[in-house]
């Protein structure tokens, strides 16, 4: 079975938005099957697609992998972004962990009541501007070198990319304060790879969070 | 700095028990240093000792490790509990946070606050008795083996026995129709290793009540 992988989840970023970055990056062609209703995630359910009746899921390899850090760790094995041993393994993961908790927040963000929406906003940008941003730039700083582990491309930075991409649509220009974050977004940008799926036309998913809640709302609620 | 390792944790379960039982089943002797007051948290931070500034944070093989799945992933290669090869991996890591999920939910209800509680309980429970016991009976049924994974110990069967731990002190009715998930639970709690650090005097924190959860949020202002 080693056709593209299949990747089951709304037409939207959500949880399934860093996989589809880290298979673009990887140079892997995949599929997407758009669930569009409620019906769609009952079916994928009632075949037993969905070990814990959860999405995303992504079809790889005879397997029909859930839960998005599994996918993920997967993915980077495969293709050689996850460390040349344990201990860079053990670097990417912790990175990797710190970029997901704060993309947690701005994911669950769109969701918020509108009278916790500003104050979550503005956490999301406290975070991200005191804890997550100084933390990534000090790791740049204190080895000079292009990427965040084992001088060369992994999972982390991938991750970290996409962070910064979406937490500068929440909040322009708050990268300019990080340099060596910056000149890190903009050589994993450079990537071939990543910059044909930063094009127009890719399966790169807008920020329209308002559209994404909607797609979700007609499938999960 | 072959050492034993050094967990940089409250005196609690929290984030740090998974942790403490991965060390312990793989029989990996462990220090502790709790945080006991502000200033042990602060000094922490301030000496640079916290990625994120936050706890877990385990000291091993020369590195401070912050973050629970980067601590836990790198226990489990270095103590051959990870599975053989990547597929079986991709099967750990998928039941792995699928329980961690549900293990979250279970200790975050002492936490969370009073007007909440009663819902997020039946949430709880629902998730518990409809979704996550039942896609472990079935993978225990469907290949009839002693693990879930590779027909051998791995971290998963260590993060799946912590929970129906949890489980059990949470409801225990909730797990009278998952016989394959009864038996489970015996076979790894009688483990050398395991059965060890389920004897009194182990490093296995106890449940916290309310007020003591309470007490802790004064002090510690979370």
């Amino acid at each position: 079975m080693p056709g593209k992988p299949v990747l089951h989840y709304f037409d939207g970023r959500g949880r399934m938005e860093p996989i589809r970055w880290l298979l673009a990056a990887a140079g892997v062609e995949f599929e997407e099957n758009f669930l569009k209703t409620r019906d769609d995630l009952a079916r994928l359910r009632s075949d037993g697609s969905l070990m814990f009746e959860q999405v995303p899921m992504v079809e790889i390899d005879g397997m029909k992998l859930v839960q998005t850090k599994a996918i993920l760790n997967y993915i980077a094995t495969k293709y050689n972004l996850y460390g040349k041993d344990m201990k860079e393994r053990a670097l990417i993961d912790m990175y990797a962990e710190g970029v997901a908790d704060l993309e947690l927040m701005v994911l669950y963000y769109p969701y918020m009541p509108p009278g916790e929406k500003e104050a979550s906003l503005a956490k999301i940008k406290d975070k991200a501007r005191n804890r997550y941003f100084p933390a990534y730039e000090k790791v740049l700083k204190s080895h000079g070198q292009d990427y965040l582990v084992g001088n060369k491309l992994s999972r982390a930075d991938v991750s970290l990319v996409e962070l910064l991409y979406h937490v500068e649509e929440m909040d322009p220009g708050i990268v300019d304060n990080f340099p060596l974050l910056k000149a890190l977004r903009t050589r994993v940008s450079n990537l071939p790879t990543v910059k044909k799926f930063l094009q127009p036309g890719s399966q790169r998913k807008p920020f329209d969070d308002e559209k994404c809640v909607e797609s979700a709302k007609k499938i999960f609620s | 700095m072959s050492g034993k390792p050094v967990l940089h944790y409250f005196n609690a379960r929290g984030r740090m028990e998974c942790i403490r039982w991965l060390l312990a089943a793989a029989g990996v002797e462990f220090e502790e240093k709790l945080i006991q007051s502000p200033e042990d948290l602060e000094k922490l931070k301030k000496d640079g000792n916290l990625m994120f500034d936050q706890v877990p944070m385990v000291e091993i093989d020369g590195m401070k490790l912050a973050q629970t799945r980067a601590i836990l992933n790198y226990i489990a290669t270095k103590y051959d509990l990870y599975g053989k090869d990547m597929k079986e991996r991709a099967l750990i890591d998928m039941y792995s946070e699928g329980i961690l999920d549900l293990t979250e939910m279970i200790i975050q209800l002492v936490i969370c606050p009073p007007d909440q509680r009663e819902a997020k309980t039946a949430l709880a429970k629902d998730r518990t008795k409809n979704r996550y016991l039942p896609a472990f009976e079935k993978v225990l049924k469907s290949h009839g083996q002693d693990y879930l994974v590779g027909n051998r110990l791995t971290r998963v069967d260590i993060h799946l026995l912590e929970l129906l731990l949890y489980v059990e002190e949470f409801d225990a009715s909730l797990l009278t129709s998952f016989p394959l998930l009864k038996a489970f639970k015996s076979r790894i709690s009688s483990l050398p290793n395991v059965k060890k650090f389920l004897q009194p005097g182990s490093q296995r924190k106890p449940a916290m009540d309310a007020k003591q959860i309470e007490e802790a949020r004064k002090v510690f202002k979370f």
